[in-house]
């Protein structure tokens, strides 16, 4: 990957295809997101430091290779079951996680590879998860569907669609009535809007005012469902003035968009004005899990959105504004290759469970051995 | 029993079976600011059983937290609040209810703590008026412990009695993992005698309720009360009946009832959920797969609700769970081998 080879700027393009506009009842900070105009700076520049931004592309850059280390890993049978790859969609994993401290939560999804990177996960002990390995997050317990760092304050990946949004109201709860001053971010797909889960959370954080951000990666489809076929309004953020907060649509394939409706919920939910909802418009390349034969959706389509590859446009960005030299981005991409590299080579050698310790950590105090 | 000396030599109060738990509540919320109370209509209203009473005008509307009609997210927001810090006590209105909000209970609520490698623990406590007997009919009157007694990661506790309700509604609190605890409806204006203070019944111990020696009755819940009824009947008849109160159907406490049984050498369990793959069946494997099945000298005896949803009219309802004749019979059968 080259970031010279960048044309498609950041900012003054089109919205994702077949999404326009923003939300209804949006503030107006996040209103612009995604729509600056060419002679301002985007968001992340005027807003971020250079390292931080450098991070943030490292980040995105981690999580891509992550994936393609994970993929080619499953290729080679070292991982077992399945896995759903969030390539394509790093910048909306990466902004949204931007300005969240360690305290701050965020409750993920089976698609959750990348919040768990952006929210500051070990890669070597992720891979270790999925290749079923003691020194993996959930000591090869949970798998990728249900990796986890909850010292980083991911309070998990889910494997049932909707399930981590109302546990995110929960610990949400947990913030303003213990005083903590932390967000919790809940991160679900487009096809989670329309279980009831999505509702009622919502419904719940706005009534109690509740620090959350509710972001909706709206990849476009269910599974081979599009949102289209699926869902009754045209924008995902329509929904949230059926719950009286902030709704947003911004381009999810671009990291300062993303960041900056974020921020602006983050300040929302720590000053206790409640909760925001933002759909982050992006697109999984691949296909919804490794049994996915794209009969849903056209070569064309998946092409013209790898075309706005949100690592090449964010690169570009910073390249632009001489946040990131040629140079600076080989080395960074030589370093995240031996990051992967050394995360794999922990995770093979690492030790499998201990199968006499399958009924470990059922419960918390071992009183039982059966039922 | 482990309550401290000072609060056996407390006076001992009688108190509902409601008034118990709600006292058992009060002492959670002041001893522990993190105790927390959610649920529908639990506040002025008092809940639909009048548990909660008149917690939230001690505690305010913080503590004891009105929920919308949302099972579901009720439930998720429990399991988040638990998570995180927080000691929450989730009422269903009816155990019913519980069928909108078991994608919760079951798939996150239970398996947490397993999935996550031991990374977290979710101390969440959730009680649920259950049983028939109020004429309420298919939708509100469901025994359905033993679906959450099949799923490994949760604790399932029926208390039968005031002086239980209180003390494992608190050993629930103190347990770091998902208890769920059933009550009876027809339970909750029963009275007994409870002292002040806090104590805790142990989750996971069986009380033998009466000593006997020709048969042991395995009851939960309001069949503790019919059994304890039946065995006075059967003694005047010269049966002397063991009555055991099985307390916790997850983890079930089988060396109680297995030492029973052994000296027994028959048993009859009663229970009012659906008599098939129920708790009947698990207490009777408990036997059949230990020593005592060489001391068994009639067949077991399985008494359980009927294979019906629980109707309206007042004996039809009547005859689709156990009733003291019920036992009376099986137990005759089982011990003079007329059955």
């Amino acid at each position: 990957m080259s970031i010279s080879s960048e044309t498609e700027r950041c900012g003054a393009q089109a919205p994702a295809p077949g999404r326009k506009g923003s939300g209804g009842s949006a503030r107006p900070a996040s209103r612009r997101a995604g729509k600056t105009s060419a002679g301002n700076e985007p968001f992340a520049v005027r807003h971020y430091s250079p390292e931080v931004l450098r991070e943030a592309l490292r980040k995105m850059l981690l999580i891509r290779r992550f994936e393609e280390g994970a993929e080619d890993s499953y290729m080679r049978g070292l991982i077992h079951g399945t896995m759903h790859l969030s390539i394509g969609q790093e910048a909306s994993a990466v902004g949204a996680c931007l300005e969240l401290t360690d305290q701050d939560k965020i409750t993920s999804t089976h698609r959750g590879h990348g919040h768990c990177i952006a929210k500051g996960a070990d890669v070597g002990r992720m891979f270790a998860e999925f290749f079923g390995k003691e020194s993996g997050y959930c000591r090869g317990r949970g798998g990728s569907m249900h990796i986890a760092d909850v010292d980083k304050g991911n309070l998990g990946a889910n494997g049932i669609v909707g399930g981590g949004i109302p546990i995110a109201v929960g610990a949400a709860l947990s913030a303003k009535r213990l005083k903590t001053g932390t967000v919790v971010t809940s991160f679900f797909g487009d096809g989670a809007v329309n279980e009831g889960s999505f509702h009622e959370s919502l419904n719940m954080a706005a009534i109690w005012k509740l620090p959350v951000i509710f972001i909706c990666e709206n990849n476009h489809y269910g599974m081979s469902t599009s949102v289209e076929r699926s869902t009754a309004v045209r924008q995902v953020s329509d929904r949230a003035a059926a719950y009286s907060m902030p709704g947003v649509t911004v381009d999810g394939n671009d990291l300062s968009a993303v960041a900056e409706a974020c921020h602006g919920a983050i300040e929302r939910a720590r000053a206790g004005e409640g909760p925001s909802l933002i759909e982050s418009v992006t697109y999984r390349w691949r296909g919804h899990s490794k049994s996915d034969r794209n009969r849903y959706r056209s070569k064309d389509e998946i092409d013209a959105w790898i075309a706005r590859d949100p690592i090449r446009r964010f690169a570009g960005l910073l390249s632009e504004h001489g946040i990131l030299s040629e140079e600076g981005f080989a080395r960074m991409e030589t370093e995240v290759a031996e990051q992967i590299a050394a995360a794999i080579a922990f995770a093979k050698e690492s030790p499998d469970p201990d199968t006499a310790a399958l009924t470990r950590d059922v419960y918390t105090t071992q009183t039982e051995s059966v039922g | 029993m482990t309550a401290p000396a000072a609060v056996l030599d407390s006076p001992l109060r009688e108190l509902s079976y409601a008034e118990a738990i709600r006292d058992a509540l009060a002492i959670a919320l002041a001893e522990d600011e993190r105790v927390v109370l959610m649920g529908e209509d639990i506040g002025v209203y008092g809940g639909a059983f009048q548990v909660s009473g008149d917690l939230v005008h001690r505690f305010g509307e913080e503590r004891v937290i009105d929920t919308p009609i949302s099972e579901l997210g009720g439930a998720g927001m429990a399991v988040g609040a638990a998570l995180t810090g927080l000691r929450p006590i989730y009422e269903f209105q009816f155990s019913d209810f519980a069928t909108l909000a078991m994608e919760q209970i079951v798939n996150q609520a239970a398996k947490l703590r397993f999935m996550l490698g031991g990374a977290v623990s979710v101390p969440l406590v959730m009680r649920f008026p259950a049983g028939s007997g109020t004429g309420a009919a298919a939708q509100h009157s469901q025994s359905l412990e033993a679906w959450f007694g099949h799923v490994p990661g949760l604790k399932v506790v029926q208390a039968a009695t005031p002086y239980d309700a209180k003390g494992l509604l608190l050993a629930a609190l103190d347990d770091p993992d998902p208890v769920m605890l059933f009550e009876h409806k027809l339970l909750y204006k029963t009275k007994g005698p409870v002292p002040e203070g806090r104590y805790t019944v142990p989750i996971g111990k069986a009380e033998v309720c009466r000593t006997g020696s020709n048969v042991t009755i395995v009851a939960t819940a309001i069949m503790v009360h019919r059994a304890l009824e039946a065995a006075e009947v059967l003694a005047q008849e010269g049966i002397d009946a063991e009555v055991i109160d099985l307390r916790t159907v997850r983890p079930m406490d089988r060396e109680t009832v297995v030492a029973s049984v052994a000296k027994t050498s028959r048993l009859v369990v009663a229970y009012e959920g659906v008599r098939t793959l129920g708790i009947g069946a698990e207490v009777s494997a408990s036997i059949v797969e230990s020593e005592a099945f060489d001391y068994l000298d009639a067949p077991i005896v399985r008494l359980g609700g009927a294979e019906a949803p629980i109707p309206y009219n007042p004996e039809l309802e009547k005859a689709a769970v156990p009733q003291v004749a019920d036992i009376l019979s099986a137990v005759r059968g089982v011990v003079r081998g007329t059955r």
